[in-house]
């Protein structure tokens, strides 16, 4: 009789594996049902073993009419900036180009380049320059966006920039490596971005 | 896979994107105003003790921490 329980449960936890696109899942429950009744039926006495899906928040569901607002997760490796928090649009710097994001979004995965991301709420606008990352945007309106570090526009030290554009613009005319001529090209690039974000 | 497709310079260049992501993050924290800065440096500091195993038992270890000896 122990010998079916294995093979029952393997079965369920195989058909469970079988998933199309991350992005065509609906909601994921908290506990697969289907393991449960299987479980019963198999060992009444016992109640079945919690598995890493209910220990999970679950994924909110792809509504089926556009969402309202925009929920965003916006974390750096140290903090979380925003958590969850619900906004009207944010416009993310794309390796594309400056990309704005509206609730009901498609799905899309966009690598950032240093640039500033602005959050839209009402008539409030916050800003941080990021100096790169991603931007996961998902079917049920959530956007993810990771950066290694972002900070207030203000907190940029407009002196420090300039500085910094002149040496690796320098640096750039006199590299010679690749290696060498790829670091000073990022320089120009990051410090660039940060002097359009001071004067933008 | 198009492997001609256009490949941002850096990666022409041999370079990972970590390397790329944290020289740019690199460059950002050295462009801050003041208390700020001291605080993203002190916050990224890196100590590491590492030390070579021989025959199963480990030697001294040697102490690496960041920027000093760049």
């Amino acid at each position: 009789m122990f010998r079916q329980a294995s093979r029952l449960l393997a079965r369920t936890t195989a058909s469970r594996r079988s998933r199309a696109f991350s992005s065509d899942v609906p909601a994921t429950p908290a506990q697969d049902s289907n393991f449960i009744e299987s479980w019963t039926k198999v060992v009444p006495n016992l109640d079945p073993p919690k598995t890493p899906s209910s220990f999970m928040a679950p994924r909110p569901a792809t509504p089926s009419s556009i969402p309202t607002k925009l929920t965003v997760n916006f974390v750096l490796p140290y903090a979380s900036e925003l958590s969850g928090k619900e906004v009207d649009m944010v416009i993310v710097p794309a390796t594309t180009g400056q990309m704005g994001v509206l609730p009901g979004h498609v799905p899309t995965i966009a690598e950032l380049k240093p640039g500033i991301l602005s959050v839209h709420e009402g008539n409030d606008v916050t800003k941080y320059f990021l100096s790169s990352g991603f931007a996961l945007i998902h079917a049920n309106s959530v956007a993810d966006i990771i950066a290694v570090e972002a900070v207030p526009v203000d907190r940029l030290d407009p002196a420090l920039v300039q500085k910094g554009l002149a040496d690796f613009t320098q640096k750039l005319s006199s590299a010679t490596t690749d290696l060498e001529k790829a670091e000073a090209q990022i320089g120009v690039d990051v410090h660039s971005a940060m002097n359009s974000a001071i004067t933008g | 896979m198009a492997s001609n497709a256009a490949v941002p310079f850096w990666r022409a260049a041999g370079m990972t994107y970590i390397t790329y992501s944290n020289i740019c993050a690199n460059l950002v924290r050295n462009c801050l105003k003041e208390p700020y800065k001291t605080e993203a440096l002190t916050r990224e500091k890196v100590h590491f003790s590492i030390s070579k195993w021989t025959d199963g038992k480990p030697e001294k270890p040697t102490i690496r921490s960041d920027s000093p000896e760049d």
